[in-house]
């Protein structure tokens, strides 16, 4: 599962404005950081990534994952991960179910994919959870069971849009010790869009605005 | 009684001397041959419960019988039913329609006749006609005094009567002047289904019997020129008869059961029915109190026969016939007389019914509140069905806004 | 199936819908007018001819007007009053279910509760009024009209308070409300002049609903309108059934004028709305905080939810009451005797019209909710936005007298000799159950939050699974609240059933508005508790499913 995700003059504008002019290299196992004040245009980027920009926006430049073009690919065929802000866990599926639905099916028969979920939270400190309300969870394990069902699902590369925005202080520096060290581990291109210095020091790769300008040094 | 009887009465039969019995038994064995596995789309006013069962009754013996399904298609009103078939001959359907029988009679007849909307004549060639009365009930060959010419067949009589609560009131008064002395006496107790409703029309006609200097003249189409002059006194005996009806004549009850329920909410003293058992019948089913009794008018009062017909374009032709000749059998006569049941007049001569026949109307009790056939007085016949569109539209010229 | 197929299905889903309820709506008014035109202007000239026109047209203006500003005036008044309070949760609880009762159902129960002879004077006879014998008052069918204008308000009201509160949250009311009141203004003028005419703009195709619905119902017009001279609607179902068969063209003629008051109403009422706007706009100005208005405005709008879901409430009881009745004289408050005769003969009957009035409820609900369901995702998954005119056009089949359309349908149906089929009145059903499916399910369909689609995209999860998996599932709640509404306005249809059924397919309302002709109370409760009973049964499951299978779900509890 090693790779590049790339930007090539990935450029969107809004009427005449500007909002996202970049283009940049993350190797596996990198993260690049893009900071900003909300209203410019973090959101932007990552929706052009994720291939969920809205009506209006124009864009040009190409995106390149392992060197394949997939700037025209819909949403689930890009095999990127997306974390959000909140954990956007699904109400009505258990916690096991949740982390089932992003394996992928190639990991065939109930046990085994029974299995692997259990194996998932048990790695993250939740073992016996699976059959619990996702809304019973606290903050913390919300966040890493998101976490969990994104990287089950065997993503090329890792978006996180604001994850530890949501979380008090103490958990928060626990929580993006937790992110990064996965991110690692599964050895994929990582970008996190950001607001926050902290996090972006913490990322401990190279910072950007929207814009394509170097941030932190 | 089955069709053998039947056709042994036929064979007695000299007007048909044209016909063989045995030509005539081998159409009615091929009738019933193609009916068996029909169904039959009877469409008949659905507003009384007691005629739903009894049709649903008689939907039973048809299937027990000839395998005739019978689906009662319950209407708010029978010209729902003519104009169906209307709108069908429009449309160029000439076979397959959708009505297969219709409960008719009157100016519904007379229409779907002159627009050439019915099959037959079939009723005459039906195995149990031989046992209609057809003298004694002149109602069952002329129909508000169109001769039916074999186009329906007849299966009930009714005849207009009165009905009081004599815990409420003693003395009915027996004319139409003293009703309306009693009216004026009374004010807001009595009143009468709004025109076109059929019973309220034929209150109009009633009480035009009772006004007209010569009511013979009902018997003939309306005379254009003389009209107005004849029905003067109609229109004078309501206008003085208005201001002391039921709600000041501002409303009306819409039909027939409509002003029963008045009756029974004691929102009126006096009410009427086209049916002389209908009291007792409503009192067997406990939705009138035990002390309601009918009565009729001095002179008579109207009485017509109620008809099957078939539609030209009817599907279902051979089980219409099948219906239509049960609703004659003896049998089911007898239930329909049933004050329990409906309370309807039957349409054979019971004299010249086989003694087992005649005892299951013999065996009738016709209840508390039915006058026996002697105290209902004589019959009126039904006026030309002219004067019922004439009065009713003249009605609601002269009415139908209230003031 | 491929996913371009898919995509290409789903896009023909708006147009193909938007056809379905158009089309026939202008084929049948053109069906209408061909004959009303067929010999020049004879047929309207024998309409001009009826006496009772000019007053039959004023009912049915008046009747429609007058229900339609009350009703919205006490929805209005509802809401400015008590808005976010806990007597509001109340007042819903107690609305909401009388909006499933069909028409018929509860103009029959209102009927026997204001007659003279009706529940409230036994009640209060003999003792109170000294009443031995119903007394002679013109209630029921009075000349003006008011009872039936009072039976519609107790109908529309719950119809417009629950478009309203579906609305609300749209609108952002409680953050407008809570400005209005922290600038010191009273809850009526704060309501009025902050949150009104935004609400009113979502609560305006509605109204107009209701306005034409009003001025043209049938049904409740035969029952408690008055009939010197009827409503003008009455009297078109009067003569398109004369045995003469001489008034089918004249029934024509009135049809198109029906349509034609119709138009000219709803032109006023748009005036009517443009000067209200500008008369609050100038209001809001004078920054008069009139919150000595709101005492008598909370009596007032309590009250009147009392009386209508008081006054409904009863008579459906007393329907209830009459279908176990033996003997039941004036002035009883009660039958002297209980019994299940009606019942016990009835019964065979009634199960049948019941299956049938069910099958055509499904059939009719399974397809509006496909079509609203397709039109939902296509509008979501290709990112279409619904313009208003595709919105009119949805609501056109409420806007159009059915007396307009239908009959022209029935000829057309005929024609084409699907008519009298049950499938055939199913679909004559379809162009008015789906306006009210569409719009009880578009809100919580448009609410439903984008990011969990995204999510699962980016887990791999393609349009269909996540439809299928997700978002149907999270969205059972509301699809069959959606179920329940198309199912009791399938039970409630009366004109359809009876002109595109040619009479051949019975149903519950059909039955029981034949039956109110006869005037037998007791037959017609047993057939008004079934009418009830259907969408009661329906929106119980809705409540009682979701709640059932999502027992261990906290976060899907109260999503509704």
């Amino acid at each position: 599962m090693t790779g590049t995700l790339e930007m090539q003059g990935l450029k969107i504008t809004l009427g005449d404005r500007t909002l996202v002019d970049l283009t940049i290299t993350i190797p596996a196992g990198q993260i690049v950081t893009i900071m900003g004040p909300s209203g410019s245009g973090k959101s932007t980027a990552l929706a052009a990534l994720t291939g969920t920009l809205a009506p209006g926006f124009r864009m040009s430049g190409r995106i390149l994952m392992n060197g394949k073009d997939i700037t025209a690919l819909p949403t689930r065929a890009r095999n990127i991960g997306l974390m959000f802000q909140d954990a956007v866990l699904f109400p009505h599926l258990s916690v096991g179910h949740n982390l089932a639905f992003g394996l992928p099916p190639h990991i065939r028969g109930r046990v085994a994919r029974q299995a692997r979920v259990d194996q998932a939270l048990t790695s993250a400190g939740l073992s016996g959870f699976a059959p619990r309300d996702p809304a019973t969870l606290s903050g913390g394990q919300k966040a890493r069971v998101a976490l969990l069902r994104t990287l089950l699902a065997e993503p090329c590369a890792l978006l996180l849009d604001e994850p530890f925005s949501r979380l008090d202080t103490d958990l928060r520096a626990q929580f993006r010790s937790f992110v990064f060290d996965r991110a690692a581990q599964a050895g994929i291109p990582t970008l996190l869009i950001t607001h926050d210095s902290d996090d972006a020091r913490a990322a401990g790769g190279p910072v950007l605005n929207p814009l394509g300008k170097a941030l932190l040094p | 009684m089955h069709r053998r009887d039947a056709l042994r009465l036929l064979a007695a039969f000299p007007a048909l001397a044209g016909w063989s019995t045995k030509a005539l038994a081998a159409e009615w064995d091929n009738t019933l041959t193609e009916a068996r596995g029909q169904t039959v789309y009877w469409h008949a006013w659905g507003g009384d419960p007691k005629i739903n069962d009894f049709i649903t009754w008689v939907g039973e013996k048809a299937q027990e019988r000839y395998g005739v399904t019978l689906e009662h298609v319950k209407l708010a009103s029978t010209a729902d039913a003519v104009a169906r078939v209307l709108a069908e001959q429009q449309a160029g359907q000439t076979t397959g329609g959708a009505v297969d029988l219709i409960w008719i009679n009157g100016e519904n007849f007379a229409a779907m006749k002159a627009q050439g909307l019915l099959h037959g004549p079939f009723a005459e060639a039906l195995p149990n006609w031989p046992l209609v009365d057809i003298t004694g009930k002149p109602a069952t060959v002329t129909d508000f005094t169109l001769p039916t010419e074999g186009f329906e067949s007849p299966w009930a009589m009714a005849q207009l009567v009165f009905e009081y609560d004599t815990a409420r009131l003693q003395n009915p008064p027996q004319t139409l002047a003293a009703l309306a002395e009693w009216s004026a006496a009374n004010p807001g107790r009595f009143t009468y289904p709004q025109p076109p409703d059929y019973l309220g029309t034929t209150f109009l006609k009633q009480v035009l019997y009772g006004v007209m200097e010569n009511p013979a003249l009902l018997q003939s189409p309306v005379d254009e020129a003389a009209y107005d002059a004849q029905t003067a006194p109609l229109w004078a005996f309501l206008d003085a008869l208005h201001p002391t009806l039921w709600r000041e004549a501002k409303a009306f009850p819409q039909n027939e059961p409509a002003l029963g329920q008045l009756l029974a909410d004691a929102e009126v003293d006096i009410a009427f029915a086209f049916n002389p058992g209908r009291a007792s019948a409503e009192i067997a089913a406990g939705t009138l109190p035990d002390t309601v009794r009918t009565f009729v008018l001095q002179g008579g009062t109207i009485g017509n026969a109620s008809f099957v017909a078939i539609p030209f374009n009817a599907a279902h032709q051979a089980g219409a016939k099948v219906i239509g000749n049960l609703l004659l059998d003896p049998e089911v006569q007898a239930r329909a007389q049933d004050p329990a049941i409906l309370g309807f007049q039957t349409v054979l001569n019971i004299p010249a019914l086989p003694a087992a026949d005649r005892a299951r109307f013999d065996a009738l009790d016709l209840g508390i509140a039915t006058l026996s056939p002697a105290d209902l007085g004589p019959v009126l016949l039904e006026p030309h069905a002219s004067w019922m569109t004439r009065i009713a539209q003249d009605w609601a010229s002269r009415y139908g806004v209230a003031q | 199936m491929t996913e371009r197929r898919s995509r290409g299905l789903l896009r023909l889903a708006p147009p193909l819908t938007l056809g379905l309820m158009a089309a026939p709506v202008l084929a049948g008014v053109a069906g209408t007018a061909l004959p009303a035109l067929r010999d020049g202007a004879a047929a309207f000239a024998t309409l001009a001819q009826w006496p009772g026109l000019p007053r039959a047209a004023a009912l049915s203006l008046g009747t429609g007007l007058a229900a339609t500003a009350l009703s919205l005036l006490l929805t209005i008044l509802i809401l400015a009053a008590f808005a976010g309070t806990p007597t509001f949760a109340r007042i819903r609880r107690m609305i909401a279910p009388l909006l499933s009762v069909p028409h018929a159902a509860a103009a029959l129960g209102l009927a026997f509760l204001i007659a003279p002879s009706g529940w409230i004077a036994r009640a209060l006879s003999p003792w109170l009024t000294g009443w031995d014998q119903p007394p002679n008052l013109l209630i029921l069918n009075d000349p003006y009209g008011l009872s039936l204008t009072l039976g519609l308000i107790a109908k529309e009201l719950p119809f417009l308070l629950l478009m309203a509160l579906a609305a609300l949250p749209q609108i952002d009311a409680d953050r407008r409300l809570t400005a209005a009141a922290t600038l010191g203004y009273g809850r009526i003028a704060g309501f009025c002049l902050t949150t009104l005419p935004a609400l009113y703009a979502q609560l305006r195709l509605p109204v107009y609903a209701v306005l034409a619905y009003g001025m043209t119902v049938v049904d409740m017009a035969m029952i408690l309108g008055p009939s010197l001279p009827p409503t003008l609607s009455t009297q078109i179902v009067l003569w398109m059934a004369e045995a003469s068969l001489m008034q089918r063209d004249t029934a024509a003629a009135a049809a198109l004028l029906q349509l034609a008051l119709v138009l000219a109403a709803l032109g006023c009422w748009r005036l009517m709305e443009m000067a209200a706007r500008r008369a609050l706009v100038a209001l809001a100005f004078h920054g008069q905080r009139r919150t000595r208005l709101d005492r008598p405005a909370a009596t007032l709008a309590l009250t009147a939810t009392v009386v209508t879901a008081g006054s409904l409430t009863l008579g459906l009881a007393g329907l209830a009451l009459w279908s176990f009745a033996g003997l039941w004289q004036f002035p009883n408050a009660l039958p002297t005797g209980l019994t299940l005769r009606t019942w016990m003969t009835a019964w065979p009957s009634l199960t049948a019209t019941l299956t049938t009035t069910l099958a055509i409820a499904t059939l009719a609900t399974l397809a509006a909710l496909a079509l609203t369901l397709a039109c939902l995702q296509a509008e979501a998954q290709l990112r279409l936005t619904p313009t208003s005119r595709a919105l009119t056009l949805l609501y056109l089949p409420l806007l159009v007298p059915q007396v307009a359309f239908l009959p022209g349908l029935q000829v057309l149906a005929f024609s084409t000799g699907i008519e009298g089929t049950a499938a055939a009145v199913a679909a004559s059903h379809l162009i008015f159950v789906l306006p009210y499916v569409f719009l009880s399910l578009a809100g919580p369909f448009r609410a439903w939050d984008n990011r969990i689609a995204i999510s699962a995209a980016t887990l791999g999860a393609s349009p269909t699974r996540i439809f299928w998996r997700l978002r149907l599932p999270m969205l059972l709640a509301p699809v069959l609240t959606a179920a329940a509404v198309g199912l009791s306005v399938s039970v409630g249809q009366y004109l359809p059933t009876l002109l595109i059924g040619g009479g051949r397919i019975e149903t519950l309302t059909t039955e029981a508005v034949a039956l109110s002709s006869g005037g037998n109370r007791r037959l017609i409760g047993a057939y008004a508790m079934l009418q009830l009973a259907l969408p009661a049964m329906a929106f119980g499951a809705a409540l009682a499913l979701p709640a059932l299978l999502w027992r261990n779900r906290r976060a899907m509890r109260g999503l509704a």
